[in-house]
């Protein structure tokens, strides 16, 4: 298990190397998009509209954080579970994103995408919210302010910890469940 | 007969909020200390050391310890020796409102279909119950939507007993895998209706961790669901490890005698839950 240290946008030649299990510090700028954001950015691509960002090396992180209070940048900012994506996911990475952030098993069309896109999938801790919100120094919102948490936020992190869930050679670091062991074949 | 206002209980249900959503009981705390020494594999005990710091950080900071402040879920059982002036179901839906707004959290409802944001967290899902007495309790849980969301229901045959629930709750487990954000606590109710048994499984998990079922029948069924779900090896976060679950919470109540109604309610190690006596 590797370490790296990746700065925004990524590349092919930064995406390439990782694999499953390697932990990844992130610095620059990422965009929080859950669910209803994901659905208005393919609207918006459907039409042939400008994105709220340019998605070539982008980093997508699937969160809907809590208000800030006075004198911080954002609230607690842990990842949302990550399949409600699964079906926007795809042709995002065909049009260049190049990773995703969130927690949870993902599907097999958003695999095949990874590895046809050269693209991998992160994972953040689930529910640590207060925790990872110390790496994000800047925040604002641009675009679909009316969705209030699920609005498209520009992060600015440093050091932001993730791990490497899904790689582009098709490697996956969740455990298989032992269903021999649990009694249940 | 004993009198409270109304208005009396909106604050401390505001107060009780605010707290539950930053301090992660202490039990929780211990068990995550207690399971980060048993587990061997380096990404597990990590994963506890950083819950811990989540912990830390959000008393420190007053910052919730996850984003998804959850749906306000309240079981508020009303002694029947008590009067109450003005609206109990409005005052606990303004204490709701009040907390949410004033402790900085995320209100997550919105409307099924359009999923525009109600803006205020309401409604909050409200459990009455009558009891013995001149208290009200109200028991207070933030409900994330991640771990709900591989929450089941389903009617079993009678027939299918004991290994029959088993079997489903494990299966449950096996299937949410990672999603959930494990290490989880499952609630898992017998029994009642086709809507009883959910609410019985919700209300299994306000019972602290070392809080055993009174029944020792019922807390074996605990342990033996315990220990066959950590044998998944689903581990904290789903990297693998010892620890998949805390603690399993069951609660039962007679079925019709053709039925044997089973859910389990998921819940992730944000286990966020606080109750006040008034
Ligand atoms: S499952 Fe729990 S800990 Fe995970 S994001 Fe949802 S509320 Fe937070």
């Amino acid at each position: 298990m590797a370490e790296y240290t990746l700065t925004t946008p990524l590349t092919d030649a930064d995406v390439a190397p990782l694999r499953a299990g390697d932990v990844v510090f992130i610095t620059g700028t990422i965009y929080t998009a859950r669910d209803a954001a994901h659905k208005r950015l393919m609207a918006l691509i459907d039409e042939g509209q400008p994105l709220p960002f340019e998605l070539q090396g982008s980093i997508v992180y699937y969160v809907g954080p809590s208000p800030a209070p006075p004198g911080r940048p954002i609230g607690a900012a842990g990842p949302t579970t990550s399949y409600r994506m699964d079906t926007y996911a795809p042709r995002l990475h065909a049009l260049g994103q190049k990773a995703s952030i969130g927690k949870g098993k993902r599907s097999d069309a958003v695999k095949a995408a990874l590895k046809e896109h050269t693209a991998v999938y992160f994972g953040a801790t689930g529910g640590a919210g207060a925790l990872l919100s110390k790496c994000i120094t800047a925040a604002r919102i641009i675009a679909f302010d009316d969705l209030g948490p699920e609005a498209i936020r520009e992060l600015t992190v440093e050091n932001f910890p993730v791990l490497v869930i899904n790689d582009s050679v098709g490697g996956e670091l969740y455990a298989v469940p032992d269903r021999k062991a649990a009694g249940l074949e | 007969m004993r009198t409270i206002k109304a208005a009396d209980i909106v604050p401390k249900v505001a107060e009780m909020i605010r707290h539950a959503s930053i301090h992660l009981p202490d039990d929780v705390k211990r068990a995550f200390k207690d399971c980060m020494a048993a587990e061997d594999s380096p990404a597990a005990k990590e994963i506890f050391r950083q819950l811990l710091e989540n912990s830390d950080m959000a008393e420190a900071t007053g910052l919730p310890l996850c984003q998804d402040c959850g749906l306000a879920v309240f079981f508020v059982d009303v002694g029947e020796d008590v009067v109450v002036q003005g609206s109990l179901k409005d005052a606990v839906t303004r204490g709701m409102v009040l907390g949410y707004q004033e402790g900085f959290l995320r209100k997550s409802s919105c409307d099924p279909m359009t999923r525009a944001n109600t803006g205020d967290n309401t409604p909050a899902i409200i459990h009455f119950d009558f009891v013995p007495g001149d208290r009200i309790r109200i028991a207070f849980m933030a409900k994330g939507g991640g771990s709900e969301n591989m929450s089941r229901v389903t009617m079993l045959s009678p027939a299918q007993g004991w290994e029959g629930i088993k079997r489903f709750v494990v299966e449950r487990v096996a299937e949410a895998g990672p999603n959930p954000c494990p290490p989880t606590m499952i609630g898992v109710g017998i029994g009642g209706t086709f809507e009883r048994a959910p609410i019985l499984a919700k209300r299994s998990l306000m019972r602290h961790l070392d809080e055993k079922h009174p029944d020792p029948k019922i807390a074996a069924l605990e342990d033996e669901l315990l220990t066959a779900i950590n044998k998944l090896g689903i581990g904290p976060m789903g990297l693998g490890g010892k620890t998949t679950c805390l603690g399993v919470k069951i609660e039962m109540a007679p079925c019709h005698l053709a039925s044997l109604p089973l859910a389990v309610n998921v819940q992730c190690h944000s286990i966020r839950h606080e109750e006040v006596v008034i």
